[in-house]
């Protein structure tokens, strides 16, 4: 069986155990609805243009879903010291790590799918446009290859809660810093033309730490 | 052991005399700036010390793939020497950078004005995480191990959060711009000599600091290796 | 079949394993006793390539650990303390998962037959959360069987067993005794050390000091081995402490 195909099985399995139960999902729901309302409340006070505030309450919502999300996704390797089982495996180390990365892409896709139209509501914008969708793909994409590095160093600590925000919030700022103005500048009615630097900056982002990521993986499991 | 002695010798009477060489030149002899006067001066400190923060990250770096691929004990101590000594420093240049703030845009905190103030801050953040990261670790190989990979990651990003801060800086037009490297040759020297000084006082404390790592790992040896004598 | 020649490996300052010499002939039982802290685990975990030695050489059928490992995994199976199956995945579904990361050929039927040679045929369907310590002790066997090692290495399998699980053990290991299987068993009962093997080893301080092979040696003769090989050793130690 070739790279890929057990890359995609690794995926499945994830895929299969979260079907199961549930837990990931409801828990980063009920926890990013809970967020959108203490935002809702907290600016709603001082701001009346809903939509200066919008991006940034995206962004941090999208970020600490995803804290949730890697957390979770490497303990279930934990229990029962399956991640041994996965290196007892004939197969290079970089496989897990793919497989893992792809698993914690697709999760918290599927929950930032779920809160667009939650947060369009809300804030009375239209959220699911396209150059909105590819943004917070690319976005997330960054989150998600340096969260998984991140989340296997983190698991090995006393305190694997508090410490992958700590790791992963100073090293993921450049994401949501242009994430944040590209979803400004698209709600704003920009062009796409004048937010273009921030989308390759996105891109070369997410393919440098995705080849840092790739190659250090190895030394932390 | 004479050898080394004389190595530690000289870098101390370098950084020594080094520094006050320095003192002299930026209260002395370098010219009080038109504008602001003698809170300028703080200016030639800020600068060297976020020199120096950011060049001993980069020592970290270098020092933890050391790490990765030789395994040497070593590597972690100078790796983790160079954190402490680069946290220093630049907690020094965030403390400087709010003063020299505060005179130059009248706040201590001027986000839009300043993005290197934010830059030298955020390194301040990575540097605590790193520490606490190997607080929170227990075995030693393998506090070693992942703080060698996480100041890989974290150099790495270094570049991006520098970018895309100042890109986030330039939508908000500035009122007017700083000088720049349009110093008075005076002030030109005194501001190299300094970045010369610090950088040689940094490495003084790296060599020390790293002695003492590796001897303070001999004593814990020599305490394991009684320790299971006397265990039978 | 397994060769090790003066294997060491130190945490820090602390030697787990210091010198060890041992081989096992293809299709032997060997199994190793010891009190905690011997470096049991160590040792297995370094055959099964979760762990770089420090210094030494070790051969798995022929391979050399150090530059083969990939090829060596094919052949090992390993059963440790924890179980590796994922807690929310049927048997069946766990089975299948490291049947494919394993490439197994004709998963379907094999993973039928191992259900049933462990004895979970009837729990096939059920999540591996639900399952006793020994059904899971015993998928996990199924689990390491599943690619058809050569090797098998078990590192104190009855950990945390009833009798009645204990038993099931005990003939399950039995039944998966082939003359092609080189199994390394460790255990810190000595009674359970003597039932299946063919030779017996006693490891203490990261050395062996006892070897000795089965066949005419009773409980007794082992307990007396034991407490000469090691408990005088730590006597003796403490006081000229």
């Amino acid at each position: 069986m070739n790279f890929l195909a057990k890359v995609l099985t690794i995926v499945w399995k994830d895929v299969l155990a979260e079907l199961r139960t549930r837990e990931m999902f409801s828990s980063m729901f009920v926890f990013s609805l809970l967020l959108i309302v203490i935002f809702n409340f907290s600016f709603e006070l001082r701001v009346d243009n809903m939509a200066k505030v919008a991006p940034g309450v995206l962004w941090v919502t999208f970020a600490f879903a995803s804290t949730l999300e890697l957390n979770r996704s490497l303990s279930l390797e934990m229990e029962n010291d399956c991640l041994e089982g996965l290196f007892l495996a004939p197969m290079d180390r970089s496989v897990i790590y793919f497989g893992k990365m792809l698993g914690n892409l697709i999760f918290i896709s599927i929950i930032e799918a779920l809160m667009l139209p939650i947060f369009s509501v809300l804030f009375e914008l239209n959220l699911i446009q396209p150059s909105l969708l590819l943004t917070i793909f690319l976005g997330t994409a960054g989150i998600a290859a340096v969260g998984t590095l991140l989340s296997a160093i983190a698991v090995n600590t006393r305190a694997r809660e508090v410490m992958l925000p700590v790791l992963l919030f100073p090293i993921i700022l450049p994401v949501v810093i242009s994430a944040v103005r590209v979803t400004g500048g698209i709600l704003d009615g920009l062009p796409l033309a004048d937010l273009a630097h921030w989308l390759r900056f996105l891109i070369a982002f997410d393919i440098i730490f995705l080849v840092v990521s790739y190659m250090t993986f190895d030394y932390v499991v | 052991m004479s050898r080394r002695f004389r190595l530690h010798d000289f870098v101390n009477w370098l950084s020594g005399l080094a520094m006050i060489g320095a003192l002299y030149l930026v209260f002395l002899y370098a010219p009080t700036e038109a504008t602001m006067g003698n809170v300028q001066r703080i200016f030639y400190f800020h600068v060297s010390s976020a020199w120096v923060g950011f060049f001993a990250f980069f020592v970290t770096l270098v020092a933890g793939i050391a790490y990765l691929r030789a395994g040497k004990r070593h590597w972690d101590i100078v790796a983790l020497s160079s954190v402490e000594i680069g946290m220093t420093f630049t907690a020094m240049a965030v403390i400087t950078g709010s003063i020299w703030a505060k005179s130059t845009w009248n706040a201590w905190w001027p986000w839009q004005q300043e993005p290197r103030l934010i830059m030298v801050t955020i390194l301040l953040l990575l540097y605590l995480a790193y520490l606490m990261l190997r607080a929170f670790l227990e075995e030693e190989e393998r506090k070693a191990r992942l703080a060698a990979v996480y100041g890989i990651v974290a150099f790495a990003s270094v570049p991006f959060t520098f970018m895309s801060i100042r890109w986030w800086q330039r939508l908000h037009p500035v009122v007017f711009e700083r000088e720049g490297i349009h110093l008075a040759p005076a002030m030109l020297v005194t501001f190299l000599f300094c970045l010369a000084t610090f950088t040689i006082f940094y490495f003084t404390l790296l060599l020390h600091r790293t002695r003492l790592g590796t001897l303070a790992d001999e004593a814990e040896g020599l305490k394991q290796k009684l320790r299971s004598q006397e265990g039978g | 079949m397994i060769q090790i020649q003066g294997l060491a490996k130190s945490f820090g300052h602390t030697f787990a394993l210091q010198g060890v010499d041992l081989e096992v002939a293809q299709g032997e039982f060997l199994t190793i006793v010891g009190p905690n802290g011997a470096g049991k685990t160590t040792l297995l975990r370094i055959l099964a390539t979760l762990l770089r030695p420090t210094r030494g050489l070790v051969h798995i059928d022929g391979l050399d650990l150090a530059s083969r490992s990939s090829e060596i995994r094919r052949r090992i199976g390993f059963v440790s303390h924890q179980s590796l199956v994922y807690a929310n995945l049927t048997a069946e579904e766990n089975l299948r998962f490291y049947g494919r990361i394993y490439d197994v050929p004709v998963l379907e039927e094999r993973v039928g037959m191992l259900l049933n040679l462990v004895g979970l045929e009837g729990r096939r369907h059920d999540r591996a959360r639900t399952l006793s310590r020994g059904m899971q002790q015993r998928l996990s066997i199924a689990r390491a069987l599943i690619h058809q090692p050569s090797v098998m290495l078990l590192d104190e399998p009855y950990t945390g067993l009833d009798q009645q699980a204990t038993e099931m053990l005990r003939q399950l290991l039995q039944s998966i005794i082939t003359e092609s299987r080189t199994v390394l068993m460790t255990t810190h009962n000595l009674e359970r050390a003597l039932e299946l093997c063919d030779r017996l080893a006693i490891l203490a301080k990261g050395r062996i000091v006892y070897e000795t092979q089965k066949s005419s040696l009773t409980l007794a003769d082992l307990q007396q081995a034991y407490r000469r090989h090691v408990e005088n050793r730590l006597t003796r130690a403490e006081g000229q402490a």
